[in-house]
């Protein structure tokens, strides 16, 4: 029957820049997808946590502190260590051009920057999302 | 599968979230795991929590959830919004009002989108009730927007139900007259800080007046965000979850609840053992043709599935 896709969109950190995160919900929502957002300031704990509990095929991190080396793939780690590491990640905001292959070779799938439209991140989670 | 259900038995965080996928997007097998998790189910307190949106009901059950935590009990959240009518989609937002409990493995919260089948969201949603019982919760809150009937069939299910209301909507009389007042144990009128709750409280208690037949609920004054009035909020909660049990409404409920389960699956059953007989599509052309009566159709398919025709 229905096969939803489910994604957690979580901003980490103390960062305070929602509007990026909003638009990017409403563009998965009218995609079609269900979009879990948790609001600003959540830890890696946390944003872990919610998507087991919500059982998302998908997590999307945004983050414009510039704090994302730090609070991406520890977002990835923890997956692992719950066992849900077949969870997509990815995530967006403003990150350096040079900063994203280790963000990749850590786990995370793709980064959407300023300018990229949301068409190519919808796009990308239907292609790479493994829905068990 | 046993895997699963024994992971959920025992309270298990993954098991339980699994489980409540494979019940929401009606995969197979889920007869199975809810055959296999009834028999553990009927000791949770289903409370539901019901009102207009930004009325404040995710902030509030974030509240009652710190109460019922600091009483020592685990608590199953089940958040419902609306899916969109033109994309099928949905932004689940009420976890926002309750991250604080997001590490606290006594609190599972799931977020559920309406989605559009017909009689759908009730029936998973009663599905998920279960796995969460099942799972170990002492008190379940189904927080939904209180409109549609499918909404409304939800809460029904309830012990007990508040009702949210806030000064200020304008319409919160309108609300009260299409079927709220008959689904609302108890109201609370929130954003007490707000003008208007007191001609809204003497609105409603008119309201109230009007209805027969029917326990008046208790009114109780909220300030979510500052945790005011909460307290008393769950004590009249318990109060009336009292009440049903000694007038015999609560066994009246669940017998009510078991007869519209039941219906649900020997309707499911009869539809599917029919459509899977070879001879069903036969049938069919045949009451189109008008060579037989629909009723004479009937009488072929329980013969075919072995069962006596009706007089
Ligand atoms: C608006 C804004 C603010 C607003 C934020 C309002 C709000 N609620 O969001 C206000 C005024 C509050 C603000 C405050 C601050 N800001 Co400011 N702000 C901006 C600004 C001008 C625009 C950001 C924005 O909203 N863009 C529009 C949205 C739609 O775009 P976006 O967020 O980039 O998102 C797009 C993509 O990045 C991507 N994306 C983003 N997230 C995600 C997630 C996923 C999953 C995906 C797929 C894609 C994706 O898709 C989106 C759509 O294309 C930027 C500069 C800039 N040009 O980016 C600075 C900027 C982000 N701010 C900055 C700073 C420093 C601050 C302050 C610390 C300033 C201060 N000293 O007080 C504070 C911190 C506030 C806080 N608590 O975090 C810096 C960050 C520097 C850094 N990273 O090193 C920037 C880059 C300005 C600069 N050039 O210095 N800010
Ligand atoms: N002033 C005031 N605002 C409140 C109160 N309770 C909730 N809110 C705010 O009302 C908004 C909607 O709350 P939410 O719990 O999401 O409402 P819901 O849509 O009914 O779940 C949020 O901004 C809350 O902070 C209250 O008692 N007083
Ligand atoms: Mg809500």
């Amino acid at each position: 029957m229905d096969k939803k896709i489910k994604v957690l969109v979580a901003k980490p950190g103390l960062d305070g820049h929602d509007r990026g995160a909003k638009v990017v919900s409403r563009a998965l929502r009218d995609a079609g997808m269900e979009v879990i957002y948790t609001g600003i300031r959540q830890t890696p704990e946390q944003i872990v946590a919610t998507a087991v509990q919500e059982d998302v095929d998908s997590i999307g991190l945004s983050c414009l502190s510039g704090a994302h080396n730090k609070l991406f793939p520890k977002v990835v780690d923890l997956l692992k260590e719950k066992g849900a590491e077949d969870v997509l990640v990815f995530g967006g905001g403003i990150i350096p051009d040079e900063d994203i292959p280790g963000l990749k070779e850590a786990g995370i799938a793709e980064i959407f920057l300023p300018g990229t439209s949301t068409e190519d991140t919808i796009a990308f989670i239907k292609n790479n999302v493994t829905q068990a | 599968m046993d895997d699963l259900v024994a992971g959920l038995l025992a309270g298990k965080v993954r098991p339980l979230a699994k489980a409540i996928t494979v019940v929401e997007n009606d995969r197979p097998g889920k007869r199975e795991l809810l055959k296999k998790i009834y028999p553990q189910t009927g000791n949770a307190y289903l409370l539901g929590i019901t009102g207009p949106p930004g009325a404040g009901k995710s902030t509030l059950t974030d509240k009652v959830i710190v109460k019922l935590r600091q009483q020592g009990k685990t608590v199953g959240v089940i958040a419902v919004d609306p899916s969109s009518p033109f994309s099928g989609g949905a932004i689940l937002g009420d976890r926002i009002r309750m991250q604080q409990h997001a590490l606290d493995d006594g609190v599972f919260i799931r977020s559920m989108a309406t989605r559009s089948h017909l009689g759908g969201l009730s029936k998973s949603a009663v599905d998920v009730i279960h796995l969460m019982d099942a799972a170990g919760k002492d008190v379940i809150i189904i927080e939904t927007v209180g409109v549609g009937q499918d909404e409304v069939d939800i809460v029904r299910i309830a012990k007990t139900t508040v009702v949210v209301m806030v000064p200020g909507l304008g319409d919160s009389v309108q609300i009260a007259k299409a079927g709220v007042m008959e689904i609302a144990d108890v109201f609370a009128v929130n954003k007490a800080d707000r003008d208007g709750s007191d001609k809204l409280i003497s609105e409603l208690r008119a309201m109230l007046d009007m209805v027969k037949n029917k326990e008046k609920p208790e009114i109780f004054r909220t300030i979510a965000v500052d945790d005011t009035g909460i307290d008393e909020l769950v004590q009249g909660i318990y109060a009336h979850g009292d009440r049903v049990l000694e007038t015999g409404l609560l066994r009246k409920k669940i017998v009510e609840i078991a007869e519209s389960e039941l219906r649900a699956y020997l309707l499911d059953t009869i539809m599917e053992r029919s459509t899977n007989m070879a001879s069903y599509e036969d049938v069919v052309k045949r009451v189109a043709d008008k060579k037989i009566t629909p009723m004479d159709g009937v009488d072929e398919i329980f013969i075919g599935l072995g069962l006596q025709k009706q007089n």
